[in-house]
């Protein structure tokens, strides 16, 4: 039981552990390497930090969900990118030329409306048919990238609305725009992921699809809405974003599944299903962001993120394992 | 009493054989009606040069999905390939051009193996889960191959006095060598999984792990070997790729494990293991590039493939879990 605790205890407090590693590695890497004159734990830089993690964490918090749920969603990058060219789309259309201003938030309801359709079609294939949820995403990570290609031609699609700019650059009580959706997406799904019945069906379905079938969980429809609230995470991760850049180019969003995946799973959430922590998705977020910051900072290329992300992620995997062994799965050789 | 539950079992039966039938011969029969309608779209379709330029085409992603077979019949995943025939693509560019061909291309079958035999001992003898490993893997990978070529495209200087263009452009008999390659890759590696004991052991680790393990075999070693063999056939597409156009950007491969994974499942292998073999990969990798050539040919745009291949990947995934529970829906509620 104690020893149960202890694994409990490492796997909560290690991402916070490795923040604190990374900020004193790169404060002290930053002094000797860094080209700039600028410390890096410096408050400025740690508040565009949080409102850099906003696009990936708000995906990551929601992936959450989905693997507790003991799925996968492989598509988040496409409907990412789906989203913002019908959000920067929809506000030159004729037909809301009349609206000004109000275009803002109808043009905000289509973009979250269209992931949560996507999310929708994903999670009634895998009720449906019964295919995995990695397949099923998987291949329609491509299809949904043909259809931003389709709906968008091979162009990027810029549209600026100031008035949007200034919303989503504008900061109350210092934390910008971008961090206070991040944040309220974070305590919003805890308190759902913790504290309702959804939250509590979700670890169970994960943890014995059976066990739950046959306590009456209708698992099916559960799976569905995790896959809308991911879907509109996604969605709400690409309003956030583009209405500050306002310019969507259609690979925009490729390979942030594996960001979100890495965040998650650095956050301490099993593979397998059953087990999973929202505030630790959180960390994981930060500490990814921190990672890519602090090696622009002290100088190395921008490629090499990639590489060390990659490495990272296959660490903690094999972290994961290690400290989730069970007995009877150790056949050796 | 002793009647109905012969009724109900003969009716299971029968619904098992309907969903056996639409298995087995339903992407077939979809192909031929396919082929019909695209040759009166455009009669070109069926054209002897249109054929050989289909099966030309194909041969890269054919030639990965032989080793990505191999992976998938043991039960395990490659997302990672096409980012590592980015790779070997622009190592062979690379270093023919520091070494002269006929030392590039051993130097770089050895670097794209290495990559394999990392993944293979992540996976086999790690025991990690193979979708997170490769997907990290295609991140590392690509941040590996940016890092070596600097961001660069790489071309080769002198393009008229190398012989190396001979695999990617030359002709013999009358048949192009990337056609001949392909064909006698699968030629050995088809006699390989069907004729040897190595095959045999790749179809019961993938069939059933635990009982290959307690029958002696060694599963890691398998599992390595699995992932040993894709990356070989990875450094022979990119041989092919880089011989063909003798100069290349970062991201040649980018997207392509779709493709191939496409192919794979369209021959029927199982993604859950144990069944799959190297000429229904073949027949897959020909259905899909008949595709995508049709497509083209009726005037689409070539991202339109993007969600056909989307619809295809799911239907044949979908067919294949309908034959095995004889049941098209899924029972879960």
């Amino acid at each position: 039981m104690s020893n149960e605790t202890t694994k409990d205890l490492i796997k909560s407090g290690a991402i916070w552990g490795f923040i604190v590693l990374e900020l004193i590695f790169f404060s002290v890497a930053g002094a000797y390497l860094s080209l700039s004159d600028n410390a890096f734990m410096d408050l400025d830089n740690m508040l565009l930090l949080l409102k850099q993690s906003a696009p990936i964490g708000i995906i990551a918090v929601g992936m959450t969900i989905i693997m507790i749920n003991g799925n996968i969603d492989l598509s988040v990058g496409a409907t990412y990118a789906l989203a913002a060219i019908v959000l920067l789309d929809s506000m030159t259309w004729p037909i809301f030329a009349g609206l000004g201003n109000w275009v803002i938030p109808v043009a905000w309801i289509l973009a979250l409306l269209t992931g949560v359709v996507l999310g929708a079609i994903n999670g009634i294939i895998v009720w449906k048919t019964g295919v995995d949820a990695f397949i099923v995403t998987l291949a329609s990570m491509l299809g949904y990238r043909g259809l931003v290609f389709m709906m968008n031609g091979e162009q990027p699609t810029s549209h600026l609305n100031w008035t949007l700019v200034d919303f989503a650059e504008a900061q109350f009580l210092g934390l910008h725009t971008a961090t206070w959706f991040l944040l309220a997406v974070t305590i919003i799904l805890w308190f759902v992921m913790t504290r309702t019945v959804h939250g509590r069906n979700a670890h169970a379905i994960g943890d014995n699809r059976e066990a739950a079938v046959n306590a009456g969980i209708r698992v099916g429809p559960h799976i569905v809405i995790n896959f809308m609230i991911i879907g509109f995470l996604a969605a709400l991760s690409a309003v956030v974003f583009y209405s500050e850049s306002g310019s969507v180019n259609p690979n925009d969003g490729m390979l942030y599944e594996l960001w979100a995946i890495t965040a998650v799973v650095l956050g301490g959430t099993k593979l397998a299903g059953g087990y999973g922590s929202i505030i630790g998705t959180f960390g994981g977020v930060i500490a990814i962001q921190l990672l890519r910051k602090g090696l622009g900072h002290i100088g190395a290329d921008t490629e090499t993120v990639n590489l060390v992300i990659g490495l990272i992620l296959i660490a903690v995997l094999f972290l994961d394992r290690q400290l989730n062994l069970k007995g009877e799965e150790e056949l050796r050789v | 009493m002793t009647d109905t539950p012969q009724k109900t079992s003969s009716g299971g039966l029968n619904k098992a054989h309907v969903a056996q039938f639409m298995a087995r011969q339903g992407i077939l029969v979809a192909f031929i009606l396919f082929i019909i309608v695209f040759t009166m779209a455009n009669p070109r379709f069926l054209a002897v040069d249109n054929i050989l330029g289909v099966i030309r085409s194909s041969t890269i992603i054919g030639v990965m999905a032989l080793g990505v077979t191999f992976v998938v019949i043991s039960g395990n995943l490659d997302l990672s390939v096409g980012s590592m025939m980015s790779f070997s693509t622009i190592v062979v560019l690379d270093l023919h051009d520091k070494l002269g061909p006929l030392l590039a291309i051993p130097a770089m079958f050895g670097m794209t193996m290495c990559l394999g035999a990392f993944i293979g001992f992540l996976v086999g003898y790690l025991r990690l889960n193979s979708l997170i490993v490769t997907l990290g893997m295609l991140s590392a990978i690509h941040g590996l191959t940016l890092t070596y070529s600097g961001g660069k495209n790489m071309d080769i200087a002198d393009k008229e006095g190398t012989w190396f263009d001979v695999f990617g452009q030359g002709v013999v008999f009358g048949l192009p060598v990337p056609i001949l390659i392909f064909g006698l890759l699968a030629l050995v590696l088809g006699l390989l999984l069907a004729r040897t004991p190595f095959g045999r052991q790749v179809y019961a680790v993938g069939g059933n792990g635990t009982a290959a393990t307690f029958s002696g075999i060694r599963r890691a070693r398998v599992v390595f070997l699995c992932y040993l063999m894709s990356s070989f056939c990875v450094a022979f597409a990119g041989m092919l790729q880089a011989s063909r156009s003798m100069g290349s950007q970062n991201t040649v491969g980018q997207g392509l494990e779709l493709e191939v994974l496409a192919a794979v499942i369209l021959g029927g292998a199982s993604l859950m293991g144990g069944s799959g073999a190297i000429y229904k990969t073949v027949i897959g990798v020909l259905i899909l590039g008949f595709i995508q050539n049709g497509l083209l040919l009726v005037g689409l745009e070539f991202y339109v493939q993007f969600v056909v291949t989307w619809v295809i990947i799911i239907l044949a995934v979908w067919l294949d879990v309908a034959a095995k529970r004889g049941k098209l829906w899924s029972p879960i509620a």
